[in-house]
């Protein structure tokens, strides 16, 4: 394990985990009763029965499968109200900003790639990079945040709120929870990049892989959303 | 194992008291702590349905309480003066009586005991693990159950009473505060909020069940050597996640209809009503399966051990499981033939629900398979799950009639529904009373009473069935369910007597479990004290130490069998746990 220090000059060679997976199928029918303290669970690299998925990356997974049936439900709602309706947008409601929303689009989508390079970056031990890419990151989700603020304002401003019948209300519940989930997300990016900027994350990062993951799922699900409420 | 005993007592000293009972991460304190949150309910939704059949035995007549209290305290402004004037239920708590009696049985009685008590016990011990994938998850799961558990017994209290619009909540009933006709709104807020909380509870339970499993099997235990009770938590934790989030993300939106004026749930705005029957029983139906499958599970494994025999058809037992998982996705529909849906989609839903019986019949005849030939010992766990498969056995056959369609427009919101969903769930209490019969002994190390358990099943399984099977007749005499009072309507006088008949017998099985409270905690302080495997079991907790210590084993489990090796021709002992080796090549093993 090491710790990453701004002093250190960028090792170059690449640390790799050698990829150890479960036998499959069913044990010998007298298998050899593993030596010693092996219990294939959470405490450790001495492990021989490491699993395939490690239980944070499972357990975080699992998580977003939940999360997933969460917006199903939102979405499901919103298309019951878009496909049952004979003009959408209703009448007299004001239109949604579908070009700067389109650019908004470009930034949270470029900031995967952003994170993506922080993940090598880190994957090479290069501190520096690391930084700069979850900075980089942050910044862009930041950036969304404002945008898509800034546009509730004006549509607020516009009349459109929670009451003005199923299309504010879908629009707001469903972007909402998006925005929400890119708040949480920015907060744990945030605490990641303090800890890697403190010299305090050991490689390789479970945190910095479950922070990844979380945050490619929020920027994955966003060109649905655009898709389903802007665009269609 | 003496002197193991005296390391753990050492052990669980230096915890600390709050470490080791209040804030504990050990799997098998935080199971116990869902067992009394769970048991505390029970005790709570129970005296919640004998208030519901005195009113319907004898409408508005005072509860026989009346004459504890003063005349001045009935005139009073007190709470209890204020819900129950003389002590004589109003229509309003009439209705807040059966909302909650159902809220609090299905999401805070039967999940948190099977899937929280249950699951947190068996899962890591039954594997073969020291605990759970997530400790400090697992302890944060319990924790935020609490302040769920907290507001749904606070709402009786603020104005207007608990939740009243049914444990579904319809819309618009539920979405406009004032059709309730009550004095505050904040019941069925406190119920969403309360609801909404549950679900991240839950969700974190899933998350660590499901990594546990996976993840976390001792040597040799391989996913066909999985006792069937972690196959039940394992296939009902991936159900609680997919079909929580649904309820959540529904009762966010009733919340923000009844908050914020939104509409999503009522026609003015646009809105539909029956987009709320659909969300919540596209979640509603899979949670029937979420009640059910560890109930079955736990089933599975005490038949096997009280008739000495391997289970039949152990395969045939984890399929028709998931099969019921993933049929259990496409039948919502069937709660709602009356709500106004194509015939055409009506069909269908009355097709896959009739297939669903399928699976669930190779369950019960695999039960009866297991029973067959077998030495039968009849000790009070085996007594409560012979009964839950009796009980399965005709709420699944009620099932049946009301699947299809024309016979539904007739039962519809009838008393038969009543008689069939107590038969089911009420019938899975059957499965958690055979589930904590068989487990005290490992999770308390104490035994419980036999003669007393013998008492409180008989007792229970007698009165159980004179007060629900008679519901099946009020139900096709057409007597309507949640009215208030029976009295009111002409044509259901010649059926009070029913009535009557069934409010005596839900008395007598309220009555009957005194029995098991005082057994219970009897046997908690001053039972006879546990061996390591007093049924002589082969699954893995039983080679623990009574009760297990934190870290579960002494020496960590190796596997070399299923789970299920009753009167194994290749040893002299009529079981063999999962974790001996025999020097014999062998030619048994099952399924």
């Amino acid at each position: 394990m090491t710790y990453l220090r701004f002093a250190s000059t960028a090792p170059p060679e690449v640390r790799r985990r050698p990829l150890r997976v479960r036998p499959q199928g069913p044990p010998p029918r007298v298998p050899e009763p593993p030596g010693g303290d092996d219990w294939g669970d959470h405490h450790g690299d001495e492990d021989a029965f490491r699993p395939p998925l490690s239980n944070a990356c499972l357990g975080m997974l699992v998580f977003l499968g939940a999360e997933t049936m969460f917006f199903a439900g939102l979405i499901g709602t919103f298309l019951v109200f878009r496909v049952a309706s004979e003009a959408w947008p209703p009448p007299a409601m004001p239109r949604l900003p579908v070009g700067v929303t389109g650019l908004n689009t470009l930034v949270l989508l470029a900031s995967a790639y952003t994170m993506w390079q922080a993940q090598q970056a880190a994957r090479r031990g290069l501190l520096r990079r690391l930084l700069h890419g979850l900075g980089l990151t942050a910044l862009l989700g930041v950036t969304f945040l404002l945008v898509q603020g800034y546009e509730w304002m004006r549509l607020l401003g516009f009349g459109l709120t929670l009451a003005s019948g199923v299309y504010g209300a879908t629009f707001y519940t469903l972007i909402g929870c998006h925005a929400l989930h890119v708040c949480g997300a920015v907060l744990w990016l945030l605490g990641v990049t303090l800890r890697a900027w403190r010299g305090r994350m050991a490689l390789p990062s479970t945190g910095l892989t479950l922070c990844g993951m979380y945050w490619y799922y929020v920027v994955g699900l966003w060109p649905v959303l655009y898709t389903l409420v802007y665009l269609a | 194992m003496s002197e193991a005993g005296a390391a753990v007592h050492a052990e669980h000293e230096r915890e600390g008291f709050v470490r080791h009972y209040i804030f504990s991460k050990d799997h098998k304190m935080i199971g116990r702590q869902f067992l009394f949150a769970g048991l505390v309910m029970l005790i709570v939704g129970g005296l919640l349905a004998m208030m519901i059949r005195w009113q319907l035995g004898w409408p508005e007549t005072p509860l026989p309480i009346t004459g504890l209290f003063s005349e001045e305290f009935w005139d009073g402004d007190s709470w209890l003066a204020q819900t129950l004037p003389y002590g004589t239920i109003t229509s309003e708590f009439y209705n807040a009586l059966f909302s909650m009696h159902a809220t609090i049985m299905i999401f805070f009685v039967v999940v948190p005991i099977m899937v929280g008590a249950f699951g947190n016990f068996l899962v890591p011990i039954m594997i073969g693990a020291r605990d759970m994938a997530f400790p400090t998850l697992n302890m944060l799961s319990f924790w935020t159950a609490v302040p769920a558990y907290i507001l749904i017994l606070l709402s009786f209290f603020v104005p207007g009473g608990a939740a009243a619009a049914g444990w579904t909540s319809y819309s618009p009933l539920a979405a406009v505060p004032d059709y309730l006709g009550v004095a505050g709104p904040w019941g069925v807020n406190l119920w969403c909020i309360s609801l909404i909380i549950l679900g991240f509870s839950s969700l974190m339970g899933s998350i660590n069940y499901i990594t546990t499993i996976v993840n976390m099997r001792a040597p040799g235990m391989t996913w066909f050597r999985l006792p069937l009770i972690v196959w039940a938590i394992f296939i009902v934790s991936i159900l609680l996640l997919l079909a929580f989030p649904v309820l959540t993300a529904a009762l966010g939106m009733l919340l923000f209809d009844r908050l914020f004026g939104t509409h999503f749930f009522l026609p003015e705005g646009g809105g539909d009503p029956l987009l709320w029957q659909h969300l919540f029983w596209f979640f509603g139906h899979p949670e029937v399966y979420i009640l059910v499958l560890p109930a079955m599970g736990v089933t599975s494994e005490i038949l096997p051990v009280f008739a000495r025999k391997p289970i039949f058809g152990y395969r045939a037992m984890v399929y028709s499981m998931i099969a019921i998982a993933f049929l259990s996705w496409i039948v919502w529909g069937h709660h709602m033939f009356q709500s106004g849906m194509d015939p055409a989609l009506g069909t269908a839903f009355t097709l896959t629900t009739m297939i669903i019986a399928v699976p669930s019949a190779i369950k019960t005849f695999n039960w009866l398979g297991t029973l067959w030939g077998g030495s039968i010992r009849f000790p009070t766990p085996m007594l409560f799950a012979l009964g839950f498969v009796f009980l399965f056995t005709i709420g699944g056959l009620s099932g049946i009639f009301m699947a299809s369609t024309p016979v539904d427009i007739f039962i519809h919101d009838t008393y038969y529904i009543v008689a069939h969903i107590h038969y089911v769930v009420a019938g899975i209490i059957f499965g958690i009373f055979a589930a904590i019969y068989y487990w005290f002994p490992k999770m308390f190390g104490r035994m419980l009473n036999e003669t007393l358990g013998k008492i409180h099943f008989f007792l229970t399984f007698v009165f159980f069935n004179l007060t629900f099977f008679p519901m099946h007749f009020l139900g096709v005499g057409g007597h309507m369910r949640r009215i208030y009072n029976p009295l009111h309507y002409e044509f259901l006088e010649p059926l009070q007597g029913i009535n009557v008949f069934i409010s005596v017998m839900a008395l007598c099985l309220g009555a009957s479990q005194l029995f098991f409270l005082a057994n219970f905690l009897w046997s908690l302080f001053f039972g006879r004290r546990a061996s390591e495997n007093p049924w002589q079991a082969n699954t893995l907790e039983w080679t623990a130490p009574s009760p297990p210590p934190h870290g579960n084993f002494l020496t960590a489990p190796v596997v070399y069998r299923g789970p299920y090796e009753y009167s194994s021709p290749e040893v002299a002992e009529d079981w063999l746990p999962q974790t001996r080796r025999v020097e014999v090549a062998s030619a048994g093993g099952h399924g």
